[in-house]
């Protein structure tokens, strides 16, 4: 376990932390190679189904990144996500996973520092929470 | 429409937990509008079992596939090939659905993946609300077109319990006292003299009072 | 008069009518049923004998209200469209009548939400004005709900009640007005706390001249204390209890509450007393039998006429 490196599949919006890691990369500011970063038109566009395949395929953490709130450029899209995150969390509960390696942050275009912080943070927090035991299997 | 909502996970992992070729199958019409069994629920739900079947150690082949109508023997009969390949069929429709599939294939076992819930409309997004109990004698016409059978916690066919309060029923403040709906309406519609009229005892047997009910319109069958 | 009911002659005579209630135990113990018989004899015209009060099992309202028959009171028999369908509810009426049991009050029941089974079926076959319609029909055209001839017609004098207190409001007196219109020989009010309200229901009781149709008995309740004030007035549904009566209750101290309660229902029933079409009044003393000897003798409602 000590040489895990998770897997994180992140769907950033473009409006904001697309943005941002764009920010973060010609800042030059380093956040872990673990993150896979999708870009979305908005974080209210993630479907519930999305996150669960990404799950299903091996991910060990999973978040949503959308803009602050009352700055989504669709007026409420972070605000679903945010609702359908939650949605998401009590399923991968009913399935037998950690609701923790689901998540849903907010960023905007100009925290580029935020980004790398947030990849940073999640990335050990999982690192901490071991490989996702769908995987595991999986692979057996 | 006809309003559904999953079972836990845990029963339906229980149900299939013997079988290792499962076909779930799925329903386009009310199931689909109240999200509960429509083609985007089939996915989540085999993402779901597949990955607690995985965690268990085991897989499971699940194949995935919605179909217009289970209740309708037309729809059912093009799933021969599909069943045939599968251990068992674990049904996203309603009781209708699942028990069309029941009636055609019979030597497979299927399983209900649902709870059906009750007939209602949406009061808006994500929210369903019964209006409707098939009672076969509809009152609404006499009722300002709010059901007290559906509504009323008590069915009360002639006015409102000691127990209405501000608009609301007792049993819960979310829910709105039927006959406030209705004597609200009355007084809109200037019917509120109607009130006075008292309705009879209700023959229950168009309402399942006399055994499973059956339409059958003569031009039509077969 | 249309039938033998003690309540009916007291009534008939012009006197003021007093009942009172006897809630039967949630066990086999007819000795409860007797003891709170016992402090009601000679003090009450008739005893409501609780259905299943609150949605709580408890013997059946048909075999208390025999057990108080034998004390020598006249029970006054309740039943709910919540637990029985139509086929019961005749069959108990039936066999509660030729048990003696000659009065009767017709009830939708508290939902079984509240009560100890809030996984039972409601059964609301038929809702309390049908069945008023349904037990008047059996007493004065001799047939069966469904039609079919009845040998024997049970001669019940027949209760609803009322809720002045309920919304919407404005319906209120139209519903006592079906009530009668489907045969309610009586009514027995909802507690009565809030006497303005309640007179200001009996202005249009009076302005449709209902009070002429039927017996109103108004109901009140002693409190017990001022949690039970409290508990009224937050948890009961369709109950109001004023400010004013919550701020007495509280205004004395703990062990002087239940007197104040007493007293508070005395005097509501003198001030009842002067509302035009009052006929009587239901005092609801819940697990308080033993006070109503004591609010009646205050009240100026004892000794009980002789009919």
């Amino acid at each position: 376990m000590e040489n895990f490196e998770p897997v994180i599949v992140a769907f950033c919006c473009h409006y904001c932390a697309y943005t941002a890691a764009d920010m973060a990369g010609s800042q030059r500011l380093p956040y872990p190679s673990n993150v896979k970063i999708i870009r979305v038109p908005c974080s209210g566009q993630v479907d519930s189904l999305h996150i669960v395949k990404a799950f299903e395929k091996g991910a060990d953490g999973v978040y949503v990144a959308g803009c602050l709130d009352g700055d989504c450029h669709f007026k409420n899209g972070n605000v679903k996500a945010a609702k359908r995150i939650a949605y998401v969390q009590k399923y991968l509960e009913e399935i037998g996973l950690e609701s923790e390696r689901l998540e849903m942050v907010n960023i905007s275009a100009g925290m580029g520092h935020r980004f790398a912080e947030v990849a940073s943070t999640i990335t050990e927090k999982i690192r901490k929470l071991g490989p996702s035991p769908i995987k595991a299997s999986a692979s057996l | 429409m006809i309003t559904a909502e999953r079972k836990p996970l845990e029963e339906l992992i229980e149900y299939i937990k013997p079988f290792k070729r499962i076909l779930l199958l799925g329903c386009n019409e009310c199931v689909t509008v109240c999200a509960a069994g429509g083609r985007k629920e089939v996915g989540m739900l085999a993402s779901g079992l597949q990955m607690a079947r995985l965690k268990s150690g085991t897989s499971v082949e699940i194949q995935q596939h919605t179909i217009e109508r289970q209740c309708d023997p037309e729809y059912v009969e093009e799933l021969a090939s599909m069943i045939d390949g599968a251990d068992a069929v674990l049904s996203m429709a309603c009781g209708c659905g699942v028990q069309q599939i029941a009636m055609r294939y019979k030597d497979k076992p299927v399983f209900p993946a649902l709870n059906t819930k009750f007939m209602g409309a949406s009061e808006r997004q994500g929210v369903w609300a019964e209006r409707c109990q098939g009672c076969g004698d509809c009152l609404l016409g006499i009722t300002g077109g709010i059901c007290p059978i559906s509504r009323c916690a008590k069915q009360l066919m002639n006015g409102p319990c000691g127990g209405s309060t501000t608009g609301k029923c007792e049993i819960s403040e979310d829910v709105d006292c039927a006959w406030q709906l209705i004597w609200d309406r009355l007084k809109t519609l200037g019917l509120t003299e109607r009130y006075l009229d008292i309705i009879p005892a209700k023959d229950w047997r168009t309402g399942g009072g006399s055994g499973p009910r059956k339409i059958i319109r003569e031009d039509l069958a077969e | 008069m249309k039938t033998e009911s003690n309540l009916e002659k007291i009534l008939a005579a012009g006197h003021l009518a007093v009942t009172s209630e006897c809630g039967p135990p949630r066990g086999c113990k007819p000795d409860e049923v007797i003891k709170k018989s016992n402090y009601l004899k000679g003090i009450v015209d008739a005893v409501n004998v609780t259905d299943n009060q609150t949605a709580m099992v408890r013997m059946s309202s048909l075999a208390a209200s025999v057990i108080v028959k034998q004390q020598g009171l006249n029970p006054l028999f309740q039943i709910t469209c919540r637990d029985r369908n139509r086929l019961a509810m005749q069959a108990d009426i039936i066999g509660a009548y030729s048990l003696g049991i000659d009065t009767m009050l017709c009830l939708s029941g508290d939902h079984t939400k509240f009560g100890d089974h809030p996984q039972a079926m409601n059964v609301h076959d038929i809702d309390s004005i049908q069945m008023i319609q349904m037990v008047r029909d059996m007493r004065d055209k001799s047939i069966f709900q469904g039609g079919a001839e009845l040998k024997g017609a049970p001669k019940m004098f027949i209760g609803a009640a009322a809720n002045p207190f309920a919304d919407p409001f404005e319906l209120r007196v139209m519903r006592l007005a079906k009530k009668i219109a489907a045969g309610a020989d009586f009514i027995q009010t909802q507690c009565i706390f809030n006497v303005d309200k309640f007179e200001k229901w009996m202005e249009g009781v009076r302005k449709l001249g209902l009070h002429k149709k039927c017996y109103i008995l108004a109901g009140v309740t002693p409190c017990k204390s001022l949690g039970a004030a409290k508990y009224m007035s937050k948890r009961v549904p369709g109950m109001d209890v004023p400010q004013e009566v919550i701020d007495r209750m509280s205004s004395v101290p703990k062990d002087k509450q239940a007197e104040e309660g007493v007293a508070i229902c005395v005097e509501t029933i003198k001030r009842l007393k002067k509302v035009e079409g009052v006929a009587g009044f239901h005092i609801m003393a819940i697990e308080w039998e033993e006070k109503v000897e004591e609010i009646c003798e205050r009240a100026g409602l004892l000794p009980r006429p002789q009919v």
